[in-house]
């Protein structure tokens, strides 16, 4: 004769677990059943009350979604369970045919309360084996966390959300990956980087848990040896990592690109480039002022990402031109500047804006230099009417950029106009590209209401263009 | 298990610093081998050309050696090559 039991999970605020009450005392009757409460041992009544589980301690355990649940030991061990009221199922489970008769067939259950929004993660935390690796920094009852992240040098001079094992457990949430898998080395100090020093950071940048893939993808991209973040964090010049998004994932993430796009007031826009800027200045040592040599650095240093306006099925996107599938998600890293306006009221043909946007980004690095540096122009909507107008898509507005981009090199070369900066004399017949090939990256972002764009100039270090490179890298989980 | 609600993770590498004293200038340079690094920005070579020409004329052993490129640190293998074969190294171009 084997060892039968039965144990069921309720609650009181669940009419469907008022509804069974009648039944689990027929089962109580006949077969002996354990209660539980989430949140009043008093209930069930009938049955003179439950276990206390308040603390969803067994609830936990028992790996509860729904309630009511029942299920069926045998010998200590579960053969079977079923969640709600269904009276077929509840037949099955205590082998009782006529249990619940009178009451309606079929009655849905409700949320267990393990299942409460960041409830799991901190269960996981108090009754699992989620435990972190990185140094406990345990704070005085008068302490104040914002203020100890400033005096340990944690911050980029704005006040970080403190790492809390909590915080960290539901950033974790966000990803399908291990905390202790390492992401890989990071620049300057090639400190190992693991999945949970990246959510501690986005904890501290202000992400949400969703956002974590992206702030993973980002640094897996910038990574990449071609993108030399090392040289882009030490560079003198202005730049840093700018992050431009493209894909469902940004629908998905509530990001911005349309008004005031570059600007500030959208949440995942600020947090993502901000949490990888965390992680290089804590995981990586990369301190302005120390290794980072920028003369005058730019506010993108912050934080600079960006979605693409994909809204156009005309327009082609920035990655799928990079060679990415259509209706993939992923970061593209440009090593970038500030953002430069243009203003262009008059053109109404789309020879003319391109001959017209071209003339601004001539300016970027120098107006004299070429090949020198890359670029980003970001093409506002009123812009891209004039394009799109005429039936101009990603491949004529590239097109006309790059005629329009062309110069002779005479008009370049050092001390020719009265300036000495400019192109070497030995270039002065030939015809010269202000980008290489790929250097210049055409996007559509901004709001209504302007004719103008944007430009956002590249690191002088990209005019070594093999050693210096823009990458993407798709979005995994 | 509990966890603590008034503590927080360390963000950053957990890397120890030690305290190392910089190795004292080398003052005495006669028979000393002198390297000199590029870093490969332009004209880096031309001003240690320079520098070779000087140092050279004053009768010491000089040494080149250059960065693959100076957006990127040092490979190990120069700067192990530099270890061995010198006694002081000058560094140079930067802007």
């Amino acid at each position: 004769m084997f060892v039968m039991e039965f144990l069921a999970v309720v609650k009181r605020d669940c009419e469907t677990c008022k509804l069974v009450e009648p039944v689990l005392a027929e089962l109580r009757d006949t077969h002996g059943v354990t209660l539980y409460s989430q949140d009043d041992p008093a209930f069930p009544e009938l049955l003179g009350g439950a276990e206390d589980d308040r603390a969803l301690k067994q609830s936990w355990r028992l790996r509860i979604e729904t309630v009511p649940t029942l299920v069926r030991l045998e010998e200590g061990a579960e053969v079977s369970r079923t969640e709600g009221w269904d009276r077929t199922e509840w037949a099955r489970v205590t082998g009782m045919s006529n249990i619940g008769v009178g009451l309606p067939p079929f009655q849905p259950g409700c949320g267990s309360r393990t299942q409460d929004p960041g409830m799991p993660e901190k269960l996981a935390l108090q009754y699992g084996n989620l435990t972190f690796d990185s140094r406990e920094i345990e704070l005085g009852e008068d302490d104040d966390p914002a203020e100890i992240a400033f005096d340990r040098g944690w911050t980029d001079g704005m006040p970080v959300v403190p790492p809390t094992d909590l915080r960290i457990a539901r950033m974790l949430s966000g990803t399908a990956r291990a905390p202790d898998e390492i992401i890989g080395l990071i620049p300057p100090n090639l400190a190992e980087c693991t999945v949970e020093k990246v959510a501690i950071n986005a904890v501290m940048a202000g992400c949400r848990p969703e956002y974590l893939p992206v702030v993973l993808a980002v640094t897996e991209a910038a990574l990449k040896p071609e993108f030399s973040m090392h040289g882009l964090l030490a560079t003198l010049w202005f730049s840093g990592p700018v992050i431009i998004v493209n894909g469902p994932v940004s629908k998905r993430l509530g990001m911005n690109w349309g008004g005031n796009v570059f600007g500030q007031g959208n949440r995942a826009n600020a947090t993502i480039g901000r949490a990888f800027q965390l992680l290089i200045r804590n995981v990586g040592g990369g301190r302005p002022r120390e290794i980072d040599r920028s003369v005058f650095g730019n506010p993108g240093k912050y934080s600079f990402c960006f979605p693409e306006d994909e809204t156009d099925p005309d327009w082609m996107s920035l990655n799928v031109a990079r060679g990415s599938a259509p209706g993939s998600s992923t970061v593209t890293l440009f090593h970038g500047d500030g953002v430069q306006g243009i203003a262009d009221q008059k053109s109404r043909d789309p020879e003319s804006l391109a001959r017209s946007l071209a003339m601004g980004l001539c300016g970027v690095t120098h107006p004299k230099l070429a090949e020198y540096s890359n670029a980003i122009l970001a093409i506002s909507p009123d812009h891209y009417d004039i394009f799109k107008a005429e039936g101009w898509g990603r491949a004529e507005v590239e097109s006309a950029l790059r005629e329009a981009l062309r110069r002779p090199g005479r008009d370049l070369v050092e001390g020719e106009q009265g300036v000495g900066a400019g192109i070497d004399p030995s270039r002065a017949e030939e015809m010269v590209d202000k980008f290489r090939e790929g250097g210049l990256l055409v996007v559509r972002a901004g709001g209504r209401g302007g004719l103008f764009s944007a430009i956002i100039g590249g690191w002088t270090g990209q005019r070594r263009h093999t050693e210096v490179q823009i990458v993407s890298q798709e979005i995994g989980i | 298990m509990s966890y603590s609600i008034n503590a927080m993770r360390d963000p950053t590498a957990e890397t120890e610093s030690v305290e190392r004293d910089r190795i004292p200038p080398k003052m005495e340079l006669s028979n000393a081998t002198i390297g000199l690094l590029s870093i490969s920005k332009e004209r880096s070579a031309e001003f240690l050309d320079s520098v070779e020409k000087l140092l050279t004329a004053q009768g010491h052993n000089v040494l080149r050696f250059e960065k693959p490129t100076h957006t990127k640190p040092a490979p190990e293998g120069i700067l192990q090559d530099i270890v061995e074969r010198c006694d002081v190294v000058v560094e140079g171009l930067a802007d």
